[in-house]
C-alpha cells in the first residue's frame, strides 16, 4: 500500500469539508444580501416571546380533514391575521389537521377574536324561534331583525315576528319534504329546544350538526333561540361580500348601510331555490338564518326571490356592524369549523431566560464532554474537541440557512435536541477511537490501525446513525407540536455527525497517525500501544505487538485449524488475509 | 492511561471477563422484576399524573416577582387570593418555577376570565401585565400528541426492525433489540409513574427519543457481536454464547464511554433546567432521556445480547458450534 494514499485521501476529504462549509457560508451570505436573511437562526415563540394558538377542526364524528380544505383554511386565516395588521405572523398546518398561528408579542383581543371566529358559515331556514329563557319579553328590538331583498329597495325590517315567539307549529308525523318543513321538529328536538340554554354555546363553541339535519342554536348575542332546518347553502358558495350604502330603486344612494353578497354559480342556484320557497312562506318560516360557528349571526326575512345570486341584506346596520357582517360572510366562508385547542403566551423575558438557560446547559454539556474526552483519550480528546467545534459550525450554518430559506424557527425543544446531539456526535468518535485502539491491541501500527479501525467503525457509525435518523424522521413527520422542533435538530445533527466523522475526524486521524507524537505512540497521545496492552492476545494466542499483521494471520495456529484438511486450511488462510487487507 | 483503558485491555483480551450471557436468567429476572414493580407501583399510585396539556386548563406564569423568592407558601396564598377574586372553583395549582417565576394552573377559563386573572395576578405579584404569560390548553391537545406519539412509535419500530434485520441479516437481533427497547421504555415511564412526576408533552419527546438512543446503543454492541460470531465457523473453539459474551466484554468500555458522553449533556440540561427554569420543556426532556440512556445502556449489555444468544442457541448450526468444542477439549490434551 503506497504510503501517500491515505494522506492524499485525507487531504481530499478535508478539502471537501472546506467546500461544504464555504458553500454554506456563501448560501447564508446570499440570503443575507438578497433575501433579507440573517446570520442567526430565527427563534421560535418559546424563546422569543409571543402567542401561539392551535386551532383544531370541528368535525362531525367520523369525518376526515381534506388536505385541500386545510390549505384553504390556512389561506383564509392568514388573510384575516394580516388584515389585523399583525406582521410576521406564522400560520402553518400541523399533524395533518391542526392549524398553528404564531404571533409575536401579545396580540390584541380583536386579532384573537378574528382568528377564533374562523368558523363554518351556513345558511339554514328558520323553523322555530323563541326568546331565550333569560331574556325579558318587553324588549323586542333586541332581536335586530334584518331583511333580505334582491331588488335594491331600501326597505328596512320593521316588525319582529321572531320576538313574538311563535309557538310550536303543528307537529306532523310525516317525514319532512323540504328544508322548511316543520316536520323536522320531532318531539325530541322540541324538548331539546325547550331546555336549550344559550350560555351553553360559550363553553366549547362546538355546536356542530350534520348538514342534512336540523340545528338548535341561538342568536350570537344569546337573545333568541332557534330551531333551524338543514343547510341549504354553504359558506363556500359566497364569492364575495361587502358592505356599503344601499341605493334606492331609483339609483339614489340612501344613508342606510347594508351588506351585499355575491354567490358563485352553485350558490346562486341554491339560493334562488331557497328564496323562492321562503318568500311564499309566512311568519317565522319566511326567515333564513346565517349561521357562523354554530351561532346565528343574522336571520333576515325574505322579501323577494333572489334569482341573480346577488342578494343584499338591509336592516338596522351601522357602518361598523355592516362591515363586520360582510367580513364574517366573506372570511367566514371557511371550508371547516375550527376551535381553539390551545393558546400559549410566552413573555419576552421568559423566552430570553429560556434561551439563556439552554445556552448555559449547552456550554456545560460541551465542557463535561470535553473534560471526559481529555481524561479518557488524552491528546485524542483534542481531535474530539476540534470535531465538535466543526460539527457545531456546520450545524449552526445549516440551521441558519434553513431558517432563512424555509422559515425554520429554533425552539426550546430544538435547543434541547442540539445539546443532546453533542453526546450522539461524540459517541461516533468514541466508537471510532475504541476501534483504533482494538486494532492497536491486535498489534497493528497506527496508520494501519486507523485504516482498519475506520472501515469497521464506519459501518457501526453508519447503522447507528441510520437508526437515529429514522427515529428523528418518523418523529418529524408524525409527531405534533414541539416534538417536531426537537426531531428536526436531532435529524440534522445525525447527518452532520456522519459528514464530520467521515470528512474531518477520520482524515485528521490519518494525518495525525503520521506525526511522531501519535504515530510513535506517545504516552499522552491516547494511542500508546504499551498502555493498550503490549501483547496481542487474539484467539487465545499471545503475540508481540511488533509482529507484522500478515505474518500473524498466516501463522495462525488455532487448534481447529490444525485439524483441518489442507484445502480447508488454505481457504481459512485466504480468508484471514482477506480480513487483514481490509 | 486511565484505569478504564487498562480494564478495557483486559476485557479485550479476555484476561478479565464478565459473564453477561451465562447469568442471563439473573438479568432476565431483574428486568422482569423491575418492570413488574414499575407497573405495580404506578397502579398503586393511581396511574400516571398527566400534565395540563393532557388534562386541559389554563396556565399563568408570573416572572420577576419577589414573592417567588419568598417561597411556595407565600406565592401560593397570593395566587389563590387572586384567582378567587376572578373566578370561583377554579382549583388553582401553584408552583415555583426557576428562581423568580410562579406558575399558576387552573381549570379552563374563558378568554374574558383569562384576561381578568392576568391583570389580577400582575396586580397581586406587583409586576406588569407583560410579565404574566397565559396559556390555554384544550384537553384534546394532549390526546392528539399521545395519538401521534403512539403512531410514531409503531412506525419507528417497523422501520427500525426492517433496517436492523437487513443490516444484521437476522431478524433475531432485531427482535432482541426491540425487546430491550420496550424494557427501557417501560422502566423509564415507570419511573415517572412511581415517583408521580407529571407527564408532559416534553416528557413524551424524551420517551420517544429513548427509542433512538436505546437502539443506537444496542446496535453498537450487536455490530461487534456480529463481527465476532461471523468469524466463528463450525470449527470454532468457542461456543456461540462465549463468542457473544466476548464481544459484549470487548465493547464494554466503548458502551460505558458512549453512555457517559451521551448522559453528560443530558445531565447538564437536567441540572440547568431544574435549577434555572424549574418544571418545563428542558427539564422534562432531559429527565426522561437521563433515565432512558442509563437504562438503555444496561439493557443493551444485560438483556439484548443474552436474549440474542437465547434466540439463536437452538439453531442446528449454532448448536454444532458448541458440541464441537466439547468434543475437542479432551482430545486436544491427548494430541499434545
Amino acid at each position: 500500500m503506497a504510503r501517500s494514499t491515505p494522506e492524499r485521501n485525507a487531504i481530499r476529504s478535508l478539502v471537501w469539508l472546506l467546500v461544504i462549509i464555504v458553500g454554506l457560508i456563501a448560501a447564508n451570505g446570499a440570503s443575507v444580501l438578497f433575501n433579507n436573511g440573517q446570520w442567526t437562526p430565527k427563534l421560535a415563540l418559546d424563546l422569543e416571546g409571543g402567542t401561539q394558538i392551535i386551532l383544531a377542526p370541528q368535525l362531525a364524528s367520523g369525518d376526515q380533514v381534506d388536505q385541500e380544505q386545510l390549505e384553504q383554511a390556512v389561506a383564509i386565516i392568514r388573510q384575516r391575521v394580516d388584515a389585523g395588521g399583525v406582521s410576521e405572523a406564522e400560520i402553518n398546518t400541523q399533524g395533518g389537521e391542526n392549524i398553528v398561528v404564531a404571533i409575536p408579542g401579545v396580540p390584541d383581543p380583536a386579532t384573537i377574536e378574528r382568528i377564533q371566529s374562523s368558523a363554518k358559515l351556513e345558511f339554514r331556514p328558520v323553523l322555530l324561534a323563541d326568546l331565550a329563557s333569560n331574556q325579558i319579553l318587553d324588549d323586542p328590538e333586541a332581536t335586530d331583525e334584518d331583511s333580505v331583498d334582491g331588488d335594491a329597495t331600501d326597505e328596512a325590517a320593521t316588525d319582529d315576528e321572531a320576538a313574538e315567539g311563535e309557538t310550536a307549529e303543528p307537529t306532523p308525523s310525516a317525514s319532512p319534504t323540504d328544508a322548511s318543513d316543520p316536520a323536522w321538529i320531532t318531539e325530541e328536538l322540541q324538548r331539546e329546544f325547550d331546555t336549550f340554554e344559550c350560555s351553553s354555546l360559550d363553553v366549547v363553541g362546538a355546536n356542530v350538526a350534520p348538514v342534512d339535519e336540523p340545528l338548535v342554536t341561538c342568536e350570537a348575542d344569546g337573545s333568541i333561540k332557534y330551531i333551524l332546518g338543514p343547510v341549504e347553502v354553504e359558506g363556500e358558495a359566497i364569492a364575495d361580500a361587502r358592505s356599503g350604502l344601499i341605493a334606492s330603486s331609483t339609483g339614489v344612494t340612501t344613508n342606510e348601510f347594508g351588506v351585499f353578497i355575491d354567490f358563485n354559480e352553485e350558490g346562486t342556484a341554491q339560493f334562488r331555490e331557497v328564496t323562492e320557497r321562503l318568500v311564499s312562506l309566512t311568519g317565522i318560516r319566511n326567515q333564513f338564518a346565517i349561521v357562523l360557528d354554530g351561532r346565528v349571526i343574522s336571520a333576515p326575512r325574505t322579501i323577494s326571490a333572489i334569482t341573480d345570486g346577488s342578494p343584499q341584506i338591509s336592516g338596522n346596520f351601522t357602518q361598523e356592524s355592516a362591515q363586520v357582517l360582510a367580513d364574517q360572510l366573506k372570511f367566514g366562508a371557511l371550508p371547516l369549523g375550527f376551535e381553539v385547542q390551545s393558546s400559549e403566551n410566552i413573555t419576552a423575558t421568559l423566552g430570553l431566560s429560556q434561551l439563556q438557560s439552554g445556552i448555559i446547559a449547552g456550554l456545560i454539556g460541551i465542557a463535561l464532554v470535553i473534560g471526559y474526552a481529555l481524561i479518557q483519550y488524552r491528546a485524542l480528546g483534542g481531535v474530539i474537541i476540534a470535531s465538535l467545534v466543526i460539527a457545531g459550525i456546520v450545524t449552526y450554518l445549516i440551521i441558519t440557512y434553513l431558517s432563512n430559506q424555509q422559515g425554520y424557527r429554533l425552539s426550546l425543544a430544538g435547543v434541547a435536541g442540539l445539546i443532546i446531539s453533542i453526546g450522539v456526535i461524540a459517541d461516533s468518535f468514541i466508537v471510532y477511537f475504541e476501534r483504533i485502539r482494538d486494532e492497536l491491541r491486535d498489534g497493528r501500527r497506527l496508520d494501519g490501525a486507523v485504516e482498519a479501525g475506520w472501515k469497521r467503525a464506519f459501518r457501526t457509525i453508519l447503522i447507528s446513525d441510520v437508526i437515529n435518523f429514522i427515529a428523528a424522521a418518523v418523529l418529524f413527520v408524525l409527531a405534533v407540536g414541539n416534538v417536531r422542533g426537537f426531531a428536526f435538530t436531532l435529524g440534522i445533527t445525525t447527518i452532520v455527525d456522519l459528514v464530520i466523522v467521515a470528512l474531518f475526524t477520520h482524515p485528521m486521524m490519518q494525518l495525525l497517525g503520521r506525526t511522531r507524537f501519535f504515530g510513535g505512540g506517545h504516552p499522552l497521545s491516547g494511542l500508546d500501544p504499551k498502555a493498550l496492552g503490549a501483547v496481542y492476545r487474539g484467539r487465545a494466542q499471545f503475540r508481540q505487538p511488533q509482529s507484522v499483521p500478515a505474518v500473524k494471520r498466516a501463522s495462525s495456529s488455532r487448534e481447529a485449524q490444525r485439524r483441518q484438511t489442507i484445502a480447508e486450511r488454505k481457504a481459512a488462510e485466504a480468508r484471514g488475509e482477506g480480513e487483514d487487507a481490509r | 492511561m486511565s484505569m478504564l483503558t487498562r480494564v478495557g485491555n483486559d476485557l479485550y483480551t479476555g484476561a478479565r471477563s464478565f459473564d453477561f450471557v451465562g447469568k442471563r436468567v439473573v438479568w432476565y429476572s431483574i428486568g422482569a422484576a423491575v418492570i413488574i414493580l414499575a407497573i405495580a407501583f404506578t397502579a398503586l399510585r393511581g396511574g400516571f399524573v398527566f400534565g395540563i396539556e393532557f388534562r386541559g386548563g389554563s396556565e399563568f406564569r408570573v416572572t420577576g416577582s419577589s414573592a417567588a423568592i419568598e417561597g411556595t407558601a407565600a406565592a401560593t396564598s397570593i395566587a389563590v387570593d387572586a384567582v378567587d377574586e376572578v373566578v370561583t372553583g377554579a382549583n388553582p395549582r401553584v408552583s415555583i418555577v426557576g428562581s423568580d417565576s410562579v406558575r399558576v394552573q387552573t381549570e379552563q377559563l374563558t378568554p374574558g376570565e383569562t384576561d381578568e386573572l392576568r391583570a389580577a395576578l400582575a396586580d397581586a405579584y406587583g409586576v406588569t401585565q407583560a410579565d404574566v404569560a397565559s396559556s390555554f390548553i384544550g384537553a384534546t391537545w394532549g390526546a392528539d400528541i399521545t395519538r401521534q406519539a403512539l403512531l410514531a412509535l409503531v412506525v419507528f419500530l417497523l422501520f427500525a426492525s426492517v433496517v436492523m434485520a437487513l443490516y444484521f441479516r437476522t431478524w433475531k437481533m432485531a427482535l432482541a433489540a426491540i425487546v430491550a427497547l420496550f424494557h427501557d421504555l417501560i422502566i423509564t415511564t415507570g419511573v415517572y409513574g412511581v415517583l408521580g412526576l407529571e407527564i408532559t408533552p416534553a416528557a413524551v419527546i424524551g420517551f420517544l427519543t429513548i427509542l433512538g438512543y436505546s437502539l443506537y446503543d444496542t446496535v453498537v454492541v450487536f455490530d461487534k457481536v456480529r463481527e465476532n460470531t461471523s468469524e466463528d465457523g463450525v470449527e470454532s473453539r468457542r461456543t456461540f454464547a462465549q463468542s457473544v459474551n466476548l464481544a459484549v466484554n470487548q465493547t464494554l468500555v466503548r458502551s460505558i464511554n458512549t453512555s457517559v458522553v451521551a448522559v453528560l449533556p443530558t445531565a447538564a440540561i437536567l441540572f440547568i433546567g431544574s435549577l434555572l427554569l424549574g418544571a418545563g420543556t428542558l427539564r422534562d426532556i432531559a429527565l426522561a432521556l437521563f433515565i432512558g440512556t442509563l437504562v438503555g445502556t444496561y439493557s443493551s449489555i444485560f438483556l439484548a445480547a443474552p436474549l440474542y444468544v437465547h434466540l439463536r442457541e437452538n439453531e442446528p448450526e449454532v448448536k454444532k458450534q458448541g458440541s464441537r468444542q466439547k468434543a475437542a477439549r479432551p482430545e486436544s490434551g491427548a494430541v499434545r
